[in-house]
């Protein structure tokens, strides 16, 4: 998707086949507590091809949100190897893993994160100030990228002036601004209500569908899991289940069966 | 990111909080404020003090009777008898350098213009005095040599006695009375103000010497002689052959104390040159304390604004903010809370300074130099003491500080 950044990458140091987009190889994290060491991560691998949907489940302290820090980026192995676009980042400097992250990678979380009393155009902006082009092409960006999320009409809202899917999407558009290759959502529906819950469903599929964006999207809710095309189950550490997901949901097809709220201005402009 | 992206965001964040933005910089202010003002009454004092300087008269060289020296057995230059006229005479005549030369024999009175009653100094002298001094009359002439050989009921009045006695009414050619004794104003010489020690050279009477000492004082001696050397330079070079000449004259053995003393001008500039020294060590320690209070005011706030933000720290962070980009911007928000109140602190000093001159009738000379090391500074107070919570901002880790409560 976006050549400039792949092609400015170290050279790829490994001899993998380069189909896989995100490759996990025997990836171990161990938190050291000093008297304890929590093995959050026990020997992980997995392969991710560009343009899935991979729904990460397992119940709370299974390690999803450990695996999504290593794949965003965040956080690196304690043991085994990350390949990105294969380049093994596992032992890339934290610099390095802030450039990837502002060029390759999107994050969308539980709790939105938006700076509070900022306009949604300079939340979604964000991104672009660490990416180093011009102010009048950031904000070009940041309101293409709004209206993606069908807030063009918001753009000067603050986030306390949004409801909580508003400020999923505003969430939603920051991280699509830097164009980039994966979209990684821990718990994104979280602490939205059901409906708000499809809405965000619907623009990941959008996302995933049309642009072809590689959605990894963490939840311990079945029914949004049933959105994704892929389900990796965790348990303890380890990966247990790697199965596609029978009966894909369509967000957009739900949608008309579900009660209408007052916010419904996400049709509308898409 | 680029330096100007830094700065609106430090702006921003900074208008965020207004108040606390505000009481911040207080310190600073205060601080950066009191230092403009004082330095600017203290340059207004160096003004007052160059101006007295020079009403000394130019290349000054002043005899006093008593021993200058501080410490040692002191005699005023009223309990000395030994500086003369004739010691005057002997100076002028030997010690080429010095060009001429007036005597000064001082005294409290009480002087009388019909009801007007007002206790001065008066100052006897001869019309030499006016030259070296150069200080003219504004109305009326100065008493002449033979007026001062007849030791003549003359006088002469400054403008402070002057406007006393006779308010609006021209004092030239009147009548007052000195003590018990008439006496004639022939002139009133021109204003010229405070001296070095700062008190009103205006209020004072000006006859000659030998009437002072005869009629109001009793005495054959003389207090002080004014002389003018040929140069500046001679002025100070006069020094050593005058107090040879005078301890000679005076018989006083080696090793014993002068029972007189010689200024110049210099040395009076000197004098100056020291208050003035004192004085910026001392604002100095004014400005290093008010800016280092201020600096931690700024650290403190800077730590708070940090753990406040950890979770805005965390999203930068996750959308690619390196550490130094944190660093900087936490940084560059430091500097401009100080040097903000660096300005504004400017800005109050002048104001206050303004204030002062124009209520303390106090001149005050606004420095460009303290203007600009007051800048200076607070911009290092902000890198100084903005490190450390930017460092502590940098170091955080994404994951944490997107997870903090
Ligand atoms: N920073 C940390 N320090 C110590 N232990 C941690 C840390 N983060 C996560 N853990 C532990 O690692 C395990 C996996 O956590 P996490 O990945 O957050 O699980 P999930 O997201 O599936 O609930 C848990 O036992 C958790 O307590
Ligand atoms: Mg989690």
């Amino acid at each position: 998707m976006d050549e400039q950044a792949t092609a400015t990458e170290e050279p790829s140091t490994q001899a993998h086949s380069d189909a896989a987009l995100i490759r996990l190889e025997g990836v171990h994290k161990i938190y050291d507590l000093g008297e304890v060491q929590v093995h959050a991560l026990r020997g992980v691998s997995l392969e991710i091809l560009a343009g899935e949907f991979v729904a990460v489940m397992g119940a709370s302290g299974s390690g999803k949100s450990t695996l999504m820090n290593i794949l965003g980026c965040l956080d690196r192995p304690t043991r085994g190897h990350y390949y990105l676009d294969g380049t093994d980042v596992s032992q890339f400097s934290k610099v390095e893993l802030a450039r990837i992250r502002n060029r390759k990678l999107g994050f969308v979380f539980q709790q939105f994160n938006l700076l509070a009393r900022t306009s949604a155009l300079e939340n979604v902006e964000l991104p672009t100030i660490y990416a180093g082009i011009t102010p009048q092409e950031r904000e070009q960006r940041a309101r293409e990228s709004l209206a993606r999320v069908g807030l063009a009409g918001r753009a000067h809202h603050f986030p306390s002036q949004l409801s909580g899917g508003q400020q999923q999407r505003v969430a939603i558009a920051r991280a699509l601004v830097n164009r980039p290759t994966i979209l990684l959502a821990d718990e994104p529906t979280g602490n939205l209500d059901s409906r708000t819950s499809v809405e965000i469903m619907d623009i990941l599929q959008r996302l995933n569908e049309e642009e072809g964006l590689t959605v990894v999207l963490v939840t311990h809710e079945q029914d949004i899991a049933q959105y994704a095309k892929r389900a990796l189950d965790f348990r303890d550490g380890k990966l247990r289940r790697d199965t596609p997901v029978r009966d894909r949901l369509i967000a957009r097809e739900v949608l008309p069966t579900l009660p209408s709220l007052q916010d419904d201005d996400a049709a509308g402009e898409t | 990111m680029d330096f100007w992206n830094t700065l609106r965001l430090a702006l921003r964040a900074l208008a965020r909080n207004k108040l606390r933005s505000a009481l911040t910089m207080l310190g600073i202010i205060i601080g950066v404020g009191a230092v403009i003002a004082t330095v600017s009454i203290g340059q207004g004092a160096e003004y007052l003090v160059q101006q007295g300087i020079q009403s000394m008269g130019t290349n000054a060289v002043f005899i006093a009777a008593g021993s200058g020296r501080p410490g040692g057995a002191r005699l005023g230059s009223w309990a000395v008898k030994t500086l003369t006229i004739d010691d005057m005479n002997a100076i002028l005549r030997e010690v080429s350098l010095i060009r001429e030369a007036a005597p000064a024999v001082v005294s409290r009175v009480q002087v009388v213009y019909q009801n007007q009653n007002w206790n001065t100094g008066i100052t006897g002298t001869t019309p030499n005095y006016f030259r070296i001094r150069s200080w003219p009359v504004q109305a009326g002439s100065i008493f002449g040599q033979d007026e001062v050989d007849s030791a003549a009921n003359v006088c002469l009045l400054g403008t402070t006695v002057a406007r006393i006695l006779f308010g609006d009414v021209d004092p030239v050619g009147k009548q007052i009375r000195i003590g018990q004794l008439p006496f004639r104003v022939v002139g009133v010489l021109e204003s010229k103000g405070q001296s070095v020690m700062g008190d009103d050279q205006d209020d004072r009477i000006f006859a000659p010497y030998t009437t002072v000492q005869r009629k109001i004082s009793g005495i054959t001696w003389i207090q002080f002689i004014n002389a003018s050397a040929v140069s500046r330079e001679a002025s100070n070079a006069a020094v050593a052959p005058i107090t040879a000449l005078l301890r000679e004259r005076h018989h006083i053995r080696p090793g014993e104390d002068d029972d007189f003393f010689v200024r110049t001008q210099s040395d009076v500039a000197d004098l100056a040159d020291q208050t003035q020294r004192v004085m910026t060590l001392l604002l100095g320690s004014i400005a290093s304390v008010s800016l280092i209070v201020g600096g931690i005011g700024i650290m403190n706030i800077m730590l708070v604004s940090v753990t406040e933000r950890t979770r805005e720290i965390g999203v930068r962070m996750a959308v690619g903010a390196t550490e130094s980009d944190v660093q900087q911007q936490f940084l560059v928000e430091a500097v401009t809370l100080s040097m903000a109140g660096g300005l504004l602190g400017i800005g109050v000093g002048l104001i206050g300074s303004a204030l002062i001159s124009n209520f303390l009738a106090w001149p005050t000379l606004i420095s460009v130099k303290a203007i600009i090391a007051a800048a200076i500074f607070s911009a290092a107070v902000g890198i100084f003491f903005g490190f450390y919570p930017a460092r502590k901002a940098a170091q955080l880790d994404p994951i944490e500080a997107l997870r903090y409560e």
